[in-house]
């Protein structure tokens, strides 16, 4: 085991892009099954957290990665002399819908934005953080535009799922994802309503199955 | 007196009962007294689009998304376009399809509705779900901005000059203006020694040039300068492809490199450039 350690921990140092579990497990062949690997990388992971070195393990884009941690970035920077990667508000928000909705085209883009982002596309092509995956089946075959790899490791994600859920970020910015119960005074639109939504019943239900994983736990 | 400062009347509709002056209380347009009473600036806030003033107006209003006071919002939403056009900026279409949206919505809710057949939804909710959609994916890019980003916050051993800086890629300057001047001075001696039968002269613009170019290292990844030249007659192409090349270079699509100090300069395609372009 702690030979195994030894040779990703290698591996992971020489390495200059992250390296998945997978990729490790073709270099050791026969000498490490993948659950070996993967359990080396969580061990380094923590053992390396619990050093306090200047760098961590961390897991990006479906793979391992040393990096420093970011209350040295000021030093890194100034050794680097380069200006540290910036991205408009503007740039952000289409990276963020493309992330989301992929793959999506550039009129859906302006319409979530309300407004004109066809240069806010090329930005971010250039920096490599989209790409175009393909063309809407749609009158003028418009392009369609997803994140690109680049994308996950600029942003040390593990992958798309590790982004926080649209309507957990709603109600964080303090916006109910769904219209709230009409008043009792207009016994019509109350119908409607609780007719066109779930309602309360589904929300009591993932109430029960937190509180079952609690008790199990 | 200062009577230029005045608040302006508000507009008809407007449901805001303060004046014109305590709309935009804080990070609002702030009005800075110079040494002359009559002059004074104004600082309005910048907003990306429509959506992202009304989102402001909803806040400072602390109003509930699915409860908008439509006759208020509307007024103020209008007093902004208004103060926009008296600061002579020029107000984007995208604000005006959204003032008659909202204009819109303000006089269905002021009309009895049809019958009782008819879908009986609240017109706001026409406002309330492309909000709620850009309210989601602006704390989406807040999400991404306080992530730990490579190359900002965290770094990754070596060097990672595909997201660096552009001062770090091998550039024109590596090599020296000059020996590339030099180059190109060598060019255009040897045209008088070309053999030149040209009757119509023809225009070719940089930016075609630059197409064909393009066209030209996507079937060879390198190239010697000279070769570039090639099929230029006149001083004028030649001096077009030598700003369409300089051009190509400055956007990042090839590396301009010299092994030896009189050696040949070669031109070489950056990969990852060309895919990017290509999709």
């Amino acid at each position: 085991m702690n030979e195994i350690k030894q040779i990703v921990e290698a591996l992971l140092f020489a390495a200059d892009t992250p390296l998945s579990v997978e990729r490790i497990k073709d270099v050791l062949e026969d000498e490490a099954d993948i659950r070996a690997i993967r359990a080396a990388c969580m061990a380094l992971r923590l053992e390396y957290d619990q050093l306090g070195r200047a760098f961590e393990l961390r897991e990006v884009a479906g793979g391992f990665q040393f990096r420093t941690r970011p209350e040295l970035a000021d030093y890194v920077i100034r050794l680097k002399k380069t200006n540290p990667l910036r991205l408009s508000r503007a740039a952000l928000e289409c990276l963020a819908i493309i992330a989301y909705k992929q793959p999506v085209f550039r009129a859906e883009i302006e319409r979530i934005r309300g407004v004109d982002s066809g240069g806010v596309l090329k930005a971010l092509l250039e920096r490599g953080l989209i790409r175009i995956v393909g063309r809407e089946n749609l009158p003028g075959r418009p392009l369609t535009y997803g994140t690109t790899k680049r994308f996950l490791e600029v942003f040390e994600l593990k992958n798309l799922e590790a982004l926080p859920g649209l309507e957990e970020l709603a109600l964080e910015a303090g916006f109910s994802p769904s219209p709230p119960e009409p008043p009792e005074v207009f016994p019509l639109f109350g119908q409607a309503k609780e007719a066109a939504r779930p309602g309360p019943e589904a929300e009591e239900e993932v109430l029960d199955e937190g509180a079952a994983a609690e008790d199990s736990g | 007196m200062d009577s230029s400062v005045k608040p302006k009347p508000h507009p008809a509709g407007s449901g805001g009962p303060g004046p014109t002056s305590a709309l935009f209380p804080a990070g609002g347009p702030v009005i800075l007294s110079g040494v002359e009473e009559t002059a004074y600036q104004v600082k309005l806030p910048i907003f990306e689009g429509p959506l992202d003033l009304l989102l402001h107006l909803l806040r400072r209003n602390e109003v509930d998304i699915y409860d908008i006071p439509i006759a208020t919002i509307t007024g103020q939403y209008l007093e902004y376009l208004e103060l926009m056009k008296q600061l002579n900026i020029e107000v984007a279409g995208e604000f005006l399809v959204m003032a008659a949206t909202l204009l819109h919505i303000k006089s269905r809710l002021l009309l009895p509705s049809a019958g009782p057949d008819e879908e009986a939804e609240d017109p706001r909710l026409e406002l309330a779900r492309p909000l709620l959609e850009y309210i989601q994916f602006r704390e989406a890019a807040a999400r991404l901005d306080q992530r730990p980003w490579l190359e900002r916050d965290v770094f990754m051993r070596g060097r990672n000059d595909e997201i660096a800086q552009p001062e770090n890629e091998p550039a024109l300057f590596n090599l020296g203006l000059f020996e590339l001047l030099e180059a190109f001075k060598g060019i255009l001696e040897s045209l008088s020694q070309r053999q030149s039968l040209a009757v119509r002269v023809d225009r070719v613009s940089v930016r075609v040039r630059m197409g064909e170019l393009m066209d030209l290292f996507r079937q060879q990844s390198e190239l010697v300068f000279e070769e570039l030249f090639e099929g230029d007659r006149t001083r004028t192409q030649v001096v077009v492809t030598f700003l369409a090349l300089l051009e190509i270079v400055r956007l990042g699509f090839l590396h301009i490199h010299q092994e030896t100090v009189f050696g040949p300069i070669r031109l070489s395609v950056r990969r990852e450039a060309f895919r990017l372009e290509e999709g």
